[in-house]
């Protein structure tokens, strides 16, 4: 007999597939959430599939903390081009400038926390009523308790021991008005998944991922990027080091390797080596045990 | 140290497995899904490290494997797992997602949650303690999921000597109970997730144990069975309509197929109309396929054209599912407002939101015994009950027992839209 088996990558593809096209069938307001990361590269790669010949029918929604790296913005533009959709941007200096937030000072001074109220000021200006997100359950240990359908009240709050129970694959968009949700279609991939579908599918992602040389400085034993808003505490000196992103976020709070890693076979088999988790360079994260949930909680991606 | 060189093609050929784990604190589950991931080298430094400081800040005297899994801050401070989390782990075999589970009885519905995707079941029994109430109740859970391979870990098997009479006498126990439940596919692995007997290697103590690993029988379970191949179902789920010049009259429908295989060229009928017709192309971005097969999303394009929308179900002619709007269903119940007769609620089956009354409970089951009781007009939360309903429209479904994804249904409180009850159609 003929054997009818899809390989786990496929299987996920499938998955997410169907997520993207619940979203776009359960919601009136849709938009995916584009980080210029490679999770969120890989969730505009499964949204073309989705809808394949038409558009993908929802906006992409970037959060600018105005601390990207240039390249990041650059892919971005360009894709947006390329897919000829529509793209809302919410801007954190924005933010600032109206006194919705204050910035941080000090030495560990990042605009990633700030983010939550862009997020959620944006999401309210424009009635999104789902943001896809590429956030993953093997990341961290509070994402790992979030739904693929994640209920957001009126104030984007998430209450993380009161969940929709998510039953076979059968998933509930209800909501009332103001309120919101977050989708997670990459939820079970892993970040070897994600690496590996890039290369099984050939997928563009920014030149920030391989290694090249940087003006870089160290910070607790991590490497960060050297730019004039980066405070630097007496000591820490500025060199130039061949490194490259395991993941690109806001430029305050990305970790950059070393890497000699020029290609996906060599980035492949550099993760299959790393004995760090890709969110063990990520500052934001090491602020405390709960500091995930506590972010999530007040409505962070 | 030599690492291996890490095959992408091996990588690409593997499968997928997702278990479930049910066991109480007690029983060592976090134990042994640390010793599964740990084994395969899926835990990372920095986690172990922030594992570690953690137990020492709470005085363990062990590095804590359960804070690990344990996500949520209410969690770790209670030393309980209130909801499912997600773990995952890759051996050169297969990649496996764990669904890991709460034993205590008032998170029943989380139990259900995590059994609803699952293909194994893992269920630990503590050798000393032997068969329990709780052991019952996962077994009865995870067969009235239909998970069809259930393995059950007598674990702490140090604890009582590696004495194989305790084995037996438990593997006695549960054979004599599963006999009343419909599960394909049972074993037994005598364990010490602790020290590691046959979780990843052969134990030396229990030579008498003839059997697999723990790990070896999840790697070699044949999973690819686990799907429907015989009746064909394609839940319509979107249409596609382009509105480009290109494809200026494309009109694809797109979805997910959950049961039977579909080729190019096959008579389809169409659900609710029972308009019969042809397959023309089977499509997707990279030029299409011949034939679908679950659980592949595709978009199918018909010979013919017809008024089909979300919530419609594409089956063959000569192989209709049951349509009606009257069904029986084992129900699940998850809110704590209880269940009452002559109350209505959405329903979500397949694509289709239609609204539903219920028009009986017929019975409960005591998860522990099997038993049915006849009490009362309400179902509460964590109970299961016999429950007909009658929908505002025909459902297009087929047994449970025969496709979980046709044979699945969720109900939604009209007020709050939370996810109440999930239904096994009898």
């Amino acid at each position: 007999m003929k054997q009818y088996n899809l390989n786990h990558l496929r299987e996920l593809e499938s998955e997410s597939i169907f997520i993207m096209r619940e979203v776009a069938a359960q919601f009136e307001r849709p938009a995916l959430l584009f980080s210029g990361g490679k999770d969120s590269i890989v969730m505009v790669h499964l949204a073309k599939k989705a809808f394949w010949p038409a558009k993908i029918p929802f906006p992409l929604f970037h959060i600018d903390t105005g601390h990207n790296f240039e390249e990041t913005m650059i892919f971005r533009d360009e894709l947006v081009a390329e897919l000829g959709v529509q793209l809302i941007v919410g801007s954190v200096q924005e933010s600032i400038d109206k006194g919705r937030v204050t910035e941080e000072t000090g030495y560990n001074a990042s605009r990633n926390l700030l983010q939550t109220v862009t997020l959620l000021d944006a999401i309210e200006e424009h009635k999104i009523d789902a943001a896809i997100g590429g956030g993953r359950r093997d990341e961290e240990k509070a994402r790992a308790k979030e739904r693929f359908f994640s209920h957001r009240d009126e104030f984007g709050q998430w209450d993380p021991k009161n969940q929709r129970p998510e039953l076979w694959n059968i998933f509930n968009g209800r909501r009332h008005v103001g309120e919101h949700f977050r989708v997670f279609p990459l939820s079970n991939w892993t970040e070897m998944d994600i690496w590996q579908y890039i290369y099984l599918e050939n997928i563009n992602i920014p030149s920030l991922y391989f290694t090249h040389k940087r003006k870089v400085f160290k910070r607790d034993g991590v490497w960060l990027a050297a730019y004039p808003f980066m405070k630097r505490k007496p000591g820490e000196e500025v060199i130039i080091k061949r490194i490259r992103c395991r993941t690109i976020g806001d430029i305050s709070c990305t970790g950059l390797s070393e890497s000699s890693a020029e290609n996906l076979e060599e980035i492949i088999q550099e993760i299959a080596a790393t004995r760090v988790t890709e969110r063990g360079s990520r500052s934001d994260d090491k602020r405390s045990e709960s500091a995930m949930e506590d972010r999530k909680k007040e409505g962070y991606f | 140290m030599t690492e291996e060189k890490f095959s992408t093609k091996a990588y690409l050929g593997m499968d997928l497995l997702r278990f479930t784990t049910a066991g109480s604190v007690d029983d060592g589950k976090s134990t042994l899904i640390g010793r599964l991931l740990y084994d395969s080298k899926s835990i990372f430094e920095d986690q172990l490290e922030a594992v570690r400081l953690a137990s020492i800040r709470k005085g363990n005297e062990h590095i804590n494997l359960a804070l690990l899994t344990d996500g949520l801050r209410a969690e770790r401070e209670q030393g309980i797992t209130i909801d499912v989390a997600y773990r995952y782990f890759a051996t050169p075999k297969r990649k496996f997602i764990i669904a890991d589970t709460p034993g205590h009885v008032q998170y029943t519905r989380n139990m259900v949650t995590g059994a609803s995707t699952a293909n194994a079941a893992i269920i630990l029994i503590d050798a000393r303690n032997g068969v329990t109430e709780q052991s019952y109740r996962h077994s009865y859970i995870a067969s009235l999921l239909q998970i069809p391979h259930l393995i059950f870990c007598v674990n702490k098997m140090d604890l009582v000597d590696y004495n194989e009479d305790v084995f037996e006498e438990i593997k006695h126990q549960v054979s004599a109970f599963a006999s009343k439940m419909a599960v394909k596919d049972i074993r037994f692995v005598p364990i010490s997730a602790l020290m590691g007997d046959n979780v990843v290697e052969q134990s030396k103590n229990m030579p008498w144990y003839g059997g697999g690993t723990l790990r070896y029988i999840l790697e070699n379970i044949h999973v690819g069975s686990d799907w429907n191949h015989i009746d064909p179902r394609f839940p319509v789920q979107y249409v596609i309509r382009p509105q480009s010049e290109k494809y200026h009259d494309y009109r694809g429908y797109a979805g997910r197929i959950v049961g039977g295989v579909f080729r190019k060229g096959d008579k389809v009928m169409i659900l609710p109309s029972g308009f019969v017709t042809t397959i023309k192309s089977i499509d997707d971005i990279d030029g299409g396929v011949e034939e679908a097969f679950p659980p592949m999303s595709i978009t199918i394009r018909l010979e013919d054209d017809l008024d089909i929308s979300r919530g419609d179900m594409i089956v063959r002619e000569d192989n209709v599912p049951e349509i009606s709007q009257d069904i029986d269903v084992m129900m699940c119940w998850m809110s704590e407002k209880p269940l009452n007769t002559g109350t209505k609620y959405y329903l979500k089956h397949t694509t289709q939101d239609v609204r539903c009354l219920v028009k009986e409970i017929k019975y409960k089951v005591d998860v522990n015994t099997l038993n049915r009781i006849s009490d009362g007009k309400e179902l509460k939360m964590n109970e299961i009950a016999r429950v007909s309903l009658r929908t505002t429209k025909p459902l297009f479904f087929d047994p449970y027992r025969r496709n979980r994804n046709t044979g699945s249904l969720i109900l939604i409180d009209e007020g709050t839209n939370n996810t109440v009850g999930g239904g096994m159609i009898v």
